[in-house]
């Protein structure tokens, strides 16, 4: 049968089994959301800003490995979209993006709302697509689906001018795709992960270290089973909370520029390190340099063969998909006669106790000001430590990424990458939509809140039920807390002059508002907060926090892991 | 280091912006880039001449292999290898340059392939350093007009890049 271009995109999406759209209609994408408008397999979420729609389809991803799939117009629906389409990309979140474009003899002549949008998002996706002819439409999309999610997922954009969604011809959507120049490696170099298993067994003082692709592959429960079965500790990078259970003994914690002193300590001085599914970056070693400065064995396992040997030399390098890799690892492992030094690891695990005792993210609760850091550990009190936090980008991210112990993958969900302020809100909706049951909580500041303000529309339209913590203390926290350390207590443009009544703000948009004042009120509000009474209602609680308070431990930029600031030597 | 490294890549358009785009995000060094269609004209031959240490070499063959149009990457520079750039050079040539500038052409064996009055097109290939040899041999001040094409390089013997 003959469809329209227009068609065709519905079709693919629902042979995708797609269950959400979020979009912004505009000019180029009529036809589309025409097509749309007919049909009932999936719902579209209409956002109030274009930005958002991604950040929501990336955070549906993020909480539930399904694919987020965004709808935006031309021009400046695109532009707008780009933030969000860059910090899926810096997270490997796999999204798929349409986007409308002028007409294709439109194409190249300024015509109104066109932009370049295949040259604007080549840096920022896994890859990208302009359709010029109907007939390659359908095996576009199936190719879009298809890389997002393989290999090392990311956003792919697919860009359809408005006339192409008007011409007909025959529909049939691929079963299947092979492309000749993209094939990614799934198992691990069984050589390689031999060598491995030798070097794990000899190793008198491991770690293992595990990131965001622990969560991104599914792989959270076979690293649980391995790092058990060799009783090795465990560090997870911002992006890889949830990949270990944090409330096991085996765990040290988040690692790096805000990481526990122990985590940080045993990073530095161990003998033999695993690297799963993480990527060395300057925000988790600090200085490569100073790392270097130790000398250790170097396991990496990552399914992307350019993040091995980037910013580290390394030496067992495993290509390969995480769970694939793993199960392989276990299987040797458990094959194998020897067992890990028990006399060394012992000693080993001493030493880690003692770096344990400087209880690094120790902080004073006082009876007058609320410190942003008792929030959080009531929040996860409040929570039982089960719900989804989405942060937004500041000090509260790393206090939400310190306090709050996530046992379970997926449920921590933040912009580590690219570090967009604005996220939290969105990411909220989108991982509500994927867990149409779940707690859902946002931590956000007053500074971030405000950048993606507008999404409070879009949350009663759909009746989500959010509860935002804005730790509100008046600042922009952490640019507050670099220039009181690097730049002489200037605090330039780092203080809020003028800020909205958040709890009439709430009100406005016909949510519940909450403002907490004193420590004894944050146990109370959190639990009206997230009762039965407010099951329905979207809560906003303001906590108006301490001005003062800083993220420790603090590696500065610059610095390497054993050159922790702690809070106690200030 | 200078390599050059070879890449099949699909012959779509933006191909080439993708992979010049990879080069100025990621900071890597370009000395010659050129592309064409291979006899196979869904595919598109580059070759790339960049310098770097070796660990900048290794990010740079990992991030071409990860563009998704990307097909095949080599470093030709790791084995015996050929490499050829074509030169064409307008120089001005009267009077008693007019001989001379034929006598010099010859030796490099390079050809005459446009004559009028007072100049010539001189079409040279080789390797560069061969090129660069040409330009200084001749007098400076004829020199009209320069055109080279990059370096084109093709393994020796059964060192071969296909599909």
């Amino acid at each position: 049968m003959q469809l329209t271009g227009a068609e065709i995109v519905m079709r693919c999406l629902h042979e995708e089994k797609v269950e959400y759209v979020f979009g912004y209609p505009g000019g180029s994408v009529l036809y589309i959301y025409d097509e749309l408008f007919k049909q009932d397999k999936f719902k579209h979420v209409l956002v109030r800003h274009e930005q958002a729609a991604v950040h929501a389809a990336d955070a549906y991803s993020r909480s539930s490995n399904k694919i987020g799939v965004c709808l935006v117009t031309s021009g400046p629906g695109v532009t707008n979209a780009v933030t969000g389409i860059a910090t899926a990309h810096m997270d490997s979140v796999p999204i798929v993006i349409i986007s409308g474009q002028v007409p294709t003899a439109y194409i190249g002549q300024d015509a109104f709302q066109e932009c370049d949008t295949v040259g604007i998002t080549r840096p920022c996706v896994k890859h990208n697509f302009l359709v010029k002819d109907v007939k390659d439409l359908a095996i576009t999309l199936k190719k879009a689906f298809y890389i997002a999610r393989t290999g090392r997922p990311g956003p792919v954009l697919v860009d359809i001018p408005k006339d192409i969604t008007n011409q007909k011809c025959e529909f049939e959507y691929p079963k299947t795709v092979t492309m000749r120049s993209y094939n990614p490696v799934v198992k691990g170099h069984s050589g390689q992960i031999k060598k491995a298993v030798q070097m794990l067994l000899e190793a008198k003082r491991p770690m293992i270290y595990a990131g965001g692709g622990v969560i991104l592959s599914d792989a959270a429960e076979r690293l649980t089973k391995l790092a058990r079965s060799l009783g090795y500790p465990v560090t997870n990078t911002l992006m890889g909370l949830g990949g270990y259970p944090a409330t096991d003994k085996q765990s040290l914690g988040m690692l790096g520029m805000h990481g526990t002193y122990e985590a940080n300590m045993a990073m530095q001085n161990c003998d033999v390190l695993i690297a799963v599914g993480a990527r060395f970056d300057d925000r988790v070693i600090g200085n490569p340099k100073h790392f270097a400065e130790v000398s250790r064995k170097i396991i990496h396992i990552d399914v992307d063969p350019s993040s091995i040997s980037k910013r580290v030399k390394v030496d067992v390098p495993i290509v390969g998909n995480l769970p694939d890799v793993l199960d392989e690892l276990q299987k040797v492992l458990e094959a194998s006669a020897g067992v890990p030094d028990p006399k060394a690891l012992a000693a080993w695990w001493k030493q880690i106790d003692e770096w344990r005792g400087k209880k690094s993210l120790k902080y004073k609760q006082g009876k007058e000001i609320i410190m942003p850091q008792y929030v959080i550990e009531k929040l996860y009190e409040v929570t039982g430590g089960d719900a989804f936090i989405t942060s937004d980008v500041g000090q509260h991210q790393m206090w939400a990424a310190q306090y709050y112990k996530f046992d379970k993958p997926r449920r921590w969900i933040n912009s580590g990458g690219l570090g967009t302020m604005g996220v939290g809100l969105p990411y909220a909706m989108g991982v509500r939509f994927a867990n149409p049951k779940a707690t859902v909580a946002c931590v956000t500041g007053e500074g971030s809140i405000q950048m993606n303000i507008q999404e409070l529309s879009t949350a009663k339209q759909f009746r989500l039920p959010i509860k935002i913590i804005n730790l509100n203390n008046r600042y922009l926290g952490m640019v507050r807390q670099w220039q009181q350390m690097f730049h002489g207590n200037r605090y330039a443009e780092s203080y809020w002059d003028a800020l909205p009544d958040f709890v009439k703000l709430a009100e406005a948009y016909g949510h519940v508002g909450m403002k907490i004042e004193r420590p004894a009120d944050v146990e109370p509000a959190l639990r009206e907060a997230f009762s039965t009474k407010h099951k329905n209602d979207l809560v906003f609680m303001d906590f108006i926090t301490d001005q003062t308070a800083n993220v420790y431990p603090m590696i500065a930029a610059g610095k390497g892991l054993s050159e922790m600031i702690l809070a106690e030597e200030l | 280091m200078r390599h050059i490294i070879s890449i099949l890549i699909e012959n779509e358009a933006g191909a080439l912006s993708r992979v010049s785009g990879l080069f100025s995000a990621r900071a890597f060094n370009i000395e010659s880039l050129t592309v064409a269609p291979t006899e196979d004209a869904s595919l598109s031959r580059m070759t790339i001449v960049s310098t770097g240490s070796d660990d900048v070499i290794e990010q740079i063959t990992k991030q071409l292999n990860k563009l998704i149009d990307v097909v095949k990457v080599v470093d030709l520079s790791e084995a015996a290898h050929i490499e050829r750039e074509l030169m064409l050079v307008k120089v001005r040539a009267a009077g008693k340059d007019r001989e001379e500038m034929k006598r010099i052409a010859d030796i490099f064996r390079g050809r005459i392939i446009d004559v009028t009055d007072s100049t010539y097109v001189i079409e040279l290939t080789g390797n560069g350093s061969k090129l660069d040899a040409f330009l200084e041999a001749i007098d400076r001040t004829l020199i009209l007009e320069t055109v080279r094409t990059g370096v084109s390089g093709i393994g020796r013997g059964d060192r071969i890049l296909k599909v």
